[in-house]
């Protein structure tokens, strides 16, 4: 996918991109893919806005969190002109699938034992071998993070795993687990509740509060998973 | 020798906070920081330290700690709690001397839910991630305070006390609590936006530094299987989970939410919900006309 002037268009309306008030200090920017979402969080990223606190990328938009009301009106203003100088010049940022000869910046060993491997195995009509090879076969790039640090969305993964989350979410997921939902992979970094399929494990750190920083994925990093064991 | 404060009582909860740590949402970790921020800033000014330097946020009381190793000069903001110094009151948001070895008190709260007790010098413990606040979620920096801990006090600046006393409404003791909230931007996933208007709020006791929870007459989703990709959060914002009752996300929210934001509380009136204590009413009022039909 393309980010083009049109797609980008902020204040006409007629483009994919909308931008709403998030209560008085803050603005949302509503796209249609990841993809754009990462780009956008790039370019917001980069261009260091007066005002703005955090860029907080996510599935489908990015939040705009202001110091103050005041900066409201301003940054709206300011992201019109972003579109320009900065969105539209990027290409090759703005695809969420790996190039063919995409590097990793981190690899991640995993041991394919998780609890629910069978069932997406079924649900995917794949064999359990067949699972492995699709979650390791190309690098993922972090769209977003957030449900606790160090937690990375990870996206453009094989549509065959596109399994839904577990009806009945466990009250306990171990850290290090190695789990899929919808159109995400992820690696919980501590022992929380989660509902979505696990397939298996690494000991891999994603959170170490000492190390600079503490989160191993941040958005736009790419991640490749490897098999051991 | 730098003068030190010896926990002896701490009450429910009684944590460091700072003003937080903004620009970490990347990695998931939220601003955090004090819940009243006008407060733990009061506390602050009024001792003459600079507005981020750590102070005790004190939930609901009940908390005392005895001064060590020398002078300090202290105040209490927020919630009212008659703060005595060896059982000598002083009032609240005003500065005040404890000497070695006196024993600062706070009592129960008259109205509100937080005090902020601020040492002029400021709680010196190590930041984490650039901020001293204990981020409940996460878990994230110095943690809850135990009795026998010792929290060393920092360096003071240059700058003296100008004020004695700062003239503070005092928060109600009783009945609803009004604040203005700012329409969106998800209203247009419920039915009757309006009915968040339209209904007195009780808040509850499943309320702490991550949400407010409140009880009422559940708002309707207007498409109950549709679900809400995951999007950024703010403290104030008003999720309303599948239940229909809503949550007001307060400083230690999870950095993303995948609940329907149906409007976000005024920055004006943000600090007024760290004071809200369950059983209390709320009444919510649009800031602005809702823009009908936006989703």
């Amino acid at each position: 996918m393309t980010v083009t002037a049109e797609s980008m268009d902020v204040t006409s309306g007629t483009g994919s991109v909308q931008v709403l008030d998030y209560g008085d200090q803050g603005l949302l920017l509503e796209f249609e893919s990841t993809a754009e979402v990462l780009a956008w969080n790039d370019a917001l990223r980069e261009a260091d806005l007066l005002g703005v606190l955090d860029v907080v990328p996510a599935s489908r938009t990015v939040l705009l969190k202001l110091a103050a009301p005041r900066y409201q009106e301003p940054t709206r203003m300011r992201l019109s002109k972003l579109r320009i100088e900065q969105v539209v010049s990027r290409t090759g940022i703005d695809d969420v699938t790996a190039p063919i000869d995409q590097r990793a910046d981190v690899e991640i060993d995993v041991t394919y034992d998780g609890a629910d491997l069978e069932e997406v195995a079924r649900l995917s009509g794949l064999t359990r071998d067949e699972v492995v090879a699709a979650h390791t076969a190309a690098p993922m790039r972090v769209g977003f993070g957030g449900f606790a640090p160090g937690f990375a969305y990870l996206v453009g993964g094989d549509e065959r795993l596109h399994v839904p989350r577990r009806a009945d979410p466990r009250t306990r997921v171990p850290a290090g687990s190695v789990a899929i939902a919808g159109e995400f992979s992820s690696v919980y970094p501590r022992e929380s509740p989660g509902g979505w399929q696990l397939i298996g494990h690494t000991d891999t750190v994603m959170w170490d509060i000492e190390r600079d920083p503490p989160a191993l994925l941040t958005p736009g990093a790419w991640v490749r998973f490897r098999a051991i064991g | 020798m730098s003068a030190t404060l010896e926990i002896m009582r701490t009450g429910p909860l009684a944590l460091l906070e700072d003003l937080g740590r903004p620009g970490l949402a990347h990695m998931g970790v939220s601003r955090s920081g004090a819940a009243d921020r006008r407060a733990h800033t009061l506390a602050n000014r009024l001792v003459a330290n600079p507005d981020d330097r750590a102070t005790v946020e004190v939930t609901f009381g009940g908390f005392s700690a005895r001064v060590r190793g020398g002078d300090v000069a202290i105040a209490v903001t927020g919630a009212d709690t008659d703060p005595s110094v060896n059982g000598v009151p002083f009032g609240t948001n005003s500065i005040h001397y404890a000497h070695d070895g006196q024993v600062i008190s706070l009592g129960a709260p008259h109205s509100g839910l937080r005090s902020y007790l601020a040492v002029r010098g400021g709680i010196d413990v190590e930041p984490v991630l650039g901020s001293r606040s204990y981020d409940v979620m996460s878990a994230i920096g110095p943690q809850p305070l135990q009795p026998g801990d010792v929290l060393h006090v920092g360096e003071h600046t240059a700058d003296f006390p100008e004020l004695d006393q700062a003239p503070v409404a005092a928060i109600p003791q009783h009945g609803l609590l009004e604040l203005l909230v700012v329409p969106g931007p998800r209203d247009g996933w419920f039915t009757d936006p309006d009915a968040l208007v339209h209904t007195i709020w009780v808040a509850t006791d499943r309320s702490d530094r991550v949400g407010m929870r409140l009880e009422g007459r559940p708002l309707q989703h207007r498409w109950p299987d549709r679900q809400l990709p995951s999007e950024g959060a703010t403290r104030g914002a008003i999720q309303v989970p599948p239940n229909g009752l809503p949550v007001i996300l307060g400083p230690d929210h999870p950095v993303t939410g995948g609940y329907p934001v149906i409007g976000v509380v005024a920055n004006e009136d943000i600090d007024k919900l760290a004071q809200i204590r369950p059983g209390q009413y709320v009444r919510l009022h649009w800031s602005r006309p809702r823009r009908p039909n936006v989703n």
